[in-house]
């Protein structure tokens, strides 16, 4: 150790990511950032249902078939809960902006909030899209 | 060579770079208009799950609908473009492979917002006929 140059000596390195013990805050913000990339697929499948859209009700009629789809169903369902979680989660972070919800409880608790939000919000959204017709 | 100097030793006195939070700022409006046109968002999909190609050009053809949609858009692509910007500076290190792939996520976000934006124009302003 003594030999060892400033150049070369070894950095204390912070806890690896395996050491950590699950939190559910350490869920949410890692569901934050898997939804917000999932919600960027989102996106692009709006700009494609703007597209077909724009080519005519054959094409639109096609994009629609396959939205309503299994496969697409199910994509459609993740995103579901992708927007409603990404929205809570987004407004915890917005109250720890102004400096608010830091305190471990009410950390822990908000992060059970959004995940819930999101998973129960979306099946009561697909429970009234079935109910209007819309599934 | 190494510098002796501490990295705090090399930033004090050098200033802020005056723009530095322009991209958080932008990350907390934008959240705010997309919290503000969720409600109107979701409604909107049950419609036009609902229906078909005409319930869809007539849900367009209103100037409210029009609008929201347009600044659902620009408001979603510009949130997204900086937060996949700061997960593509979190993974990738390399200069070879980080600026290609900022590169690549500012034009996907800005050619899918002017897709998106320019046909559903196409559509809100065509004449009736082309139902």
């Amino acid at each position: 150790m003594a030999e060892a140059t400033p150049t070369s000596r070894e950095r204390p390195l912070s806890p690896h990511v395996q050491i950590w013990r699950w939190h559910v805050t350490m869920a949410a913000s890692i569901l934050h950032r898997v939804t917000g990339v999932a919600l960027y697929g989102g996106a692009l499948i709006l700009a494609g249902w703007a597209l077909a859209l724009a080519l005519g009700p054959n094409a639109y009629g096609g994009y629609m078939s396959i939205l309503g789809s299994f496969p697409g169903k199910v994509v459609l369902f993740a995103l579901t809960v992708s927007v409603l979680f990404h929205l809570a989660n987004g407004v915890r972070h917005l109250f720890w902006d102004a400096g608010k919800g830091f305190e471990p409880r009410t950390a822990d608790a908000t992060a059970v909030i959004a995940i819930v939000f999101g998973v129960a919000g979306a099946m009561a959204l697909w429970l009234v899209a079935a109910a209007l017709g819309a599934l | 060579m190494a510098s002796f100097r501490t990295p705090l030793g090399r930033a004090l006195g050098a200033g802020s770079a005056k723009r530095g939070v322009g991209h958080f700022i932008g990350q907390r409006v934008s959240a705010v208009a997309l919290l503000l046109l969720a409600g109107w968002a979701v409604w909107s999909v049950l419609v036009l799950a609902r229906g078909d190609y005409g319930t869809a050009v007539i849900w367009l053809r209103s100037p409210i609908n029009a609008a929201l949609v347009a600044l659902l858009a620009i408001a979603a692509f510009y949130h997204m473009q900086i937060g996949m910007r700061v997960v593509i500076e979190d993974y990738f290190e390399a200069r070879g492979t980080r600026a290609p792939l900022l590169i690549a996520n500012l034009f996907l976000c800005w050619a899918g917002a002017a897709l998106t934006i320019i046909c559903l124009l196409k559509v809100a302003f065509g004449d009736a006929g082309a139902v």
